[in-house]
């Protein structure tokens, strides 16, 4: 995502017809690690250079039953030598540590593709367990694919056996052999990991060094084994060149760290300290974890009762001149909605992060949707405007955050920053970007007294329509402010009828004039005019960018058009869609920015539609873009794919992240998927 | 907060430019007069003080105060002043509720500011009645108001302010009368225990609950129905002929007639008002048979919310320096030195 630095040309493309991207998925038992290899992989292949997207699939019970279907965790990631904007359609390598794990994800192998077992755990207990009358290793059944099957777990007792270790605490050291197994096959230096062993077990070196033993024995056994020299196609290494990038500083983010980021970013640019409202909920919290540990950024945290309080008190400490941030997911945003009113009644900056997931209600919890843009734009009683911003990537999402704060503050305003549960707990590449290069927008706190006579005007506005901020605390300043309508200016009590029309009128007319200052809409892929124009918002980035491409590729007239600004949309975005034959609208809902496109622009946007709780896969948009193209139907519906992740007996879940490694730093309450 | 010249205001110092819009001869007037006499004798600059409320008819109390005043959502008043306090601990807080704001839709996050402790003064208008919708029995309405919305008769038992308050960790629980000439050192006292102060006032509403409290409100049955607390005092009323005494047996208070002013032979216990559980047995006398427990029924301080975090807070970022750029740049990271794939 972050690395590619350019588009390859047609010609580039077919001069490397070779696969320039691997897709591996690891899976195995939720207690097996499989979160924590695919994590550390996952750095060990940014570390090599290759561009990368994950997905991360784990159960929701947080101690699931062990080696049954629903408590199958696993870990895709899609790596390659070209820009990689998915987390990949289909996996060619399956490593599979248990019978269940094979079971939930092997259809979803591409034909001909490489199934790693484990077979040390096809017993007949987790046999049954995943449902198997016959051990699918032995019976004929895996024909379709490769298959390489060998005893992990006897293979890891015998690496880590000179530590005396319990068998219990030995087999948890399996996750390290299948990643130094893994390292092994795709040329991935272990240093890393060895040193992220020895800073996550700092207090045990006897598990340092079993953990590093079983990471070398994996290794070890890749490049010794003869295994595979007789079968076409076996365990063999595979070498990708890193992908083209940019020169330049660069490591993995996902998108919770980097909002996190970008807010804090955000607050030092606008020279405002943070205060933070928090309620734990899924897929949201990792923000606030992440958010608690960095006070020395002068944020101030707080774990409110409930969401309500969370976003009240965070209204409340932006009154008292902090930057208030709120952040949740849709029940939770819900809930807050009130309270949003109020921060636009009372014209406070404010910024909430809505991480969207399946709704309605308690929906999916840890599944990615879209289904959050109505309540963005809608979502409030009375005329309630409010910018939105969504961000594409975990990596966009840094500078989404800025630009959030950058309107908060700049315009008095609420603003809310949509990302989705896909988007917070991925990982991919990013290039640290200089913050120097980024122009502060201090706040200008007003602390004058006006002139001896003359009246302090809480509602008087700038050129853009803003109110001044005032702190309390400020001499000569004193006024209230609250949720009835305000007299202009005075801001007092004003139930007028010419009032309330004037007072609905600035507030819309402040966030529409904000389309004024937000970049005009680009082509981001393509050019004016095309014969079709394929729009998309949030994290259908990726597959529709990748499909766009690949039909550019082979010559398709078609264009891609990725909006951030979804309220107020940007200037000559009306004009830009009129100049282009169809309108295809992707959506991981059933057709909302569809409808606000229609609404705006009159234009015939049409809807591309799934809600299966799965991202788009490339494939899926290339064929509803040759169908537009070829004379059929534009748009439609996408329908769930048993196949994909997460998949359809993988339970709900808890939305941990557990991909530590990744985090700013380690977190004390993520060992359950360690091995010690 | 260090500034050692004396802060001289009046009463008058802190009245607004807006018309009171109450109901002629609502209680709010007199809680409003009682604040605005008591801030003077605080010694506290207006600019310093923020009134914080939620929705109802006491809740239009900041617009009337010469102070910052953030007139909220209903029942969010407490979660927006934790917001105010920890943004700027400076400020001097007062949050003003209601029974149906602080004890129904808003008391989850009374409960919570409670427990937390955050240093500010809450005063519960308690009129056992919705005002400014019009009438209907509110959370502490005793059983059998009529209203519009029972108009047979409640039937759900009240919720007793004081009793949730302790119940909820509060470390100071005072009670007042709206016209009562005390309300102005109940008050004061609240603003000088540093701390979660809360304060239930009887506030009489003219229109829909007219001389509910009359019971122990009138002039006639004040002294036999009232006990104005005093800490080290004994717990005497009805000019001091009657008082609390603990029965032993049931471990409860009883009422014991004094004679002769000899109130240590009459077993009449002294008020220690950081004794917990006197106190709940304060706030829980049945009004019939007891008169109405006033004053600061409870006073124990302890850290508060807002200290506690600025501490941690300190302590959290002690030695580290605030490098943006190397926040952004912190976990493993690699170098591209140059575009290393041609084609």
């Amino acid at each position: 995502m972050a690395t590619a630095a350019r588009e390859l040309t047609p010609r580039e493309a077919s001069a490397h017809p070779v696969p320039e991207s691997i897709v591996v998925r690891f899976a195995g038992d939720s207690g097996d690690g499989m979160q924590l290899t695919g994590g550390q992989f996952t750095l060990s292949t940014a570390l090599a250079g290759n561009d990368l997207a994950t997905f991360p699939d784990f159960p929701a019970e947080i101690r699931a039953p062990q080696g049954t279907l629903f408590g199958v965790s696993a870990f895709q990631i899609n790596f390659g030598s070209t820009a990689i904007e998915t987390a990949g359609d289909q996996p060619d390598v399956l490593i599979a540590m248990n019978p269940a794990g094979l079971k939930v994800n092997v259809e979803a192998l591409k034909p001909g593709g490489l199934i790693i077992a484990d077979e040390g755990e096809f017993n007949e207990r987790n046999l049954a367990k995943a449902k198997y009358a016959a051990n699918p290793l032995t019976d004929g059944s895996l024909a379709r694919w490769q298959l390489m099957s060998f005893n992990i777990s006897q293979l890891t007792m015998d690496a880590v056996k000179p530590f005396g270790l319990g068998n219990k605490e030995a087999l948890r050291c399996k996750n390290m052999w299948t990643l130094g197994l893994a390292l092994w096959m795709f040329d991935r230096s272990r240093e890393p990991i060895v040193d992220w062993l020895k800073a996550k077990f700092a207090k045990s070196p006897l598990l340092v060094e079993a953990n590093v033993a079983a990471l070398n024995a994996g290794h070890a056994f890749g490049e010794t084994a003869e295994i595979g020299s007789d079968v076409a196609g076996g365990l063999k290494q595979h070498a990708l060149a890193p992908a083209p990038s940019e020169p330049g500083l660069y490591r993995t983010v996902t998108g919770a760290e980097s909002i996190s980021l970008g807010l804090v970013a955000g607050s030092k640019l606008a020279e405002v300290d943070m205060f933070f409202g928090g309620y734990p909920i899924t897929p949201a919290s990792a923000i606030l974890h992440h958010l608690s540990r960095l006070k020395e950024y002068g944020v101030t945290t707080f774990q409110a009762e409930d969401e309500i309080a969370a976003v009240a008190s965070a209204i409340g400490a932006s009154y008292a001149g902090k930057l208030g941030v709120t952040s949740s997911s849709g029940p939770g945003i819900a809930l807050k909605g009130e309270a949003i009113g109020l921060a636009i009644m009372t014209e406070l900056p404010l910024v909430i992060v809505n991480s969207q997931r399946g709704g309605p209600s308690t929906g999916l919890p840890t599944k990615t949707e879209q289904s959050d843009l109505y309540q963005a734009v809608y979502g409030r009683n009375g005329d309630a405007p409010m910018p939105v911003i969504a961000a594409r990537s975990p990596a966009d999402a840094f500078d989404c955050a800025i630009e959030a704060v950058r309107i908060a503050t700049q315009f008095m305003t609420p603003v809310m920053l949509l990302t989705d549960g896909y988007i917070a707990n991925a990982a991919e590449p990013w290039k640290v970007p200089d913050m120097a290069g980024y122009a502060p927008f201090p706040v200008a706190f007003r602390e004058d007294a006006p002139a001896e006579g003359e009246a302090f005007l809480p509602y008087g506005r700038d050129a853009k329509g803003a109110r001044p901020w005032v702190k309390p605390g400020t001499p000569g300043l004193l006024h209230r402010i609250g949720g009835i309508e305000k007299q202009q200016g005075t801001g007092n009590i004003d139930y007028a009828p010419e009032n309330h029309q004037a007072m609905t009128d600035a507030r819309r007319d402040k966030v529409d004039g904000i389309a004024a200052h937000i970049p005009l809409q680009e082509v981001t892929l393509g050019e004016e005019g095309s014969k079709l124009v394929v729009v998309g918002w949030g994290s259908t980035f990726g597959p529709i960018h990748q499909a766009v491409r690949r039909l550019r590729a082979r010559g398709r007239d078609v264009s891609h058009v990725h909006i951030r600004h979804i309220w107020p949309l940007p200037a000559n975005l009306g004009d830009l869609l009129r100049s282009y034959g169809k309108i295809l609208v992707p959506e991981m809902n059933t057709g909302q920015l569809k409808t606000v496109l229609r609404d705006q622009f009159l234009v015939d946007a049409r809807p591309l539609n799934k809600v299966s709780g799965q991202p788009f896969r490339i494939a899926e948009i290339e064929a509803a873009i040759e169908q537009a193209l070829g004379g059929g139907a534009v748009g439609g519906e996408v329908h769930a794919d048993t196949t994909q992740l997460p998949g359809p007996v993988a339970g709900l879940d808890d939305g941990q992240n557990v991909t530590d490694g990744l985090a700013l730093t380690p977190g004390p309450n993520d060992n359950q998927d360690f091995a010690a | 907060m260090n500034d050692m010249t004396a802060i001289v205001t009046k009463p008058k110092d802190w009245e607004t430019d807006q018309e009171v819009r109450w109901c002629p001869g609502c209680g709010d007037y007199a809680v409003l007069k009682a604040v605005q006499r008591t801030m003077p004798e605080l010694g506290v600059k207006p600019e310093n003080t923020v009134f914080v409320s939620g929705i109802g008819c006491s809740s239009r109390f900041p617009y009337y105060m010469e102070t910052y005043g953030f007139h909220t959502i209903h029942g969010r008043a407490p979660a927006v002043a934790t917001g105010v306090k920890l943004a700027n601990p400076e400020l001097d807080v007062w949050i003003i509720t209601g029974d149906g704001d602080a004890l129904s839709i808003g008391g989850n996050h009374t409960m919570h500011l409670l427990r937390r402790n955050l240093d500010c003064q809450v005063l519960l208008f308690n009129n056992e009645i919705y005002g400014l919708t019009k009438g209907q029995y509110s959370p502490t309405s005793r059983v059998g108001t009529r209203s519009p919305s029972t108009p047979f008769g409640s039937v759900d038992r009240p919720a007793n302010p004081c009793a949730f308050a302790l119940g909820s960790g509060a470390r100071f629980v005072a009670r007042g009368i709206d016209v009562h000439k005390n309300l102005v050192s109940v008050l004061k006292a609240a603003h000088a225990h540093k701390g979660a102060s809360f304060v239930e006032i009887y506030q009489n509403c003219i229109v829909y609950n007219d001389d509910v409290f009359a019971g122990f409100t009138d002039k006639k049955a004040a002294p036999a129905k009232q006990l104005w607390l005093e800490n080290g005092k004994p717990m005497l009323f009805d000019g001091g002929a009657k008082g609390l005494a603990l029965d032993t047996a049931a471990l409860t208070l009883k009422v014991v007639d004094v004679e002769g002013g000899d109130w240590a032979g009459a077993g009449v216990i002294v008020h220690d008002e950081t004794n917990r559980s006197v106190a709940h047995m304060l706030v829980e006398m049945p009004s019939d048979a007891f008169p109405v427990a006033l004053g600061v029924l409870y006073r124990s301080p302890a850290p508060t919310f807002e200290s506690a975090v600025v501490a941690q807070n300190a302590q959290a970022a002690k030695g580290k320096t605030a490098d943006l750029q190397k926040l952004i740049s912190a976990g493993q990271t690699w170098q591209v030195e140059k575009e290393p794939h041609t084609i």
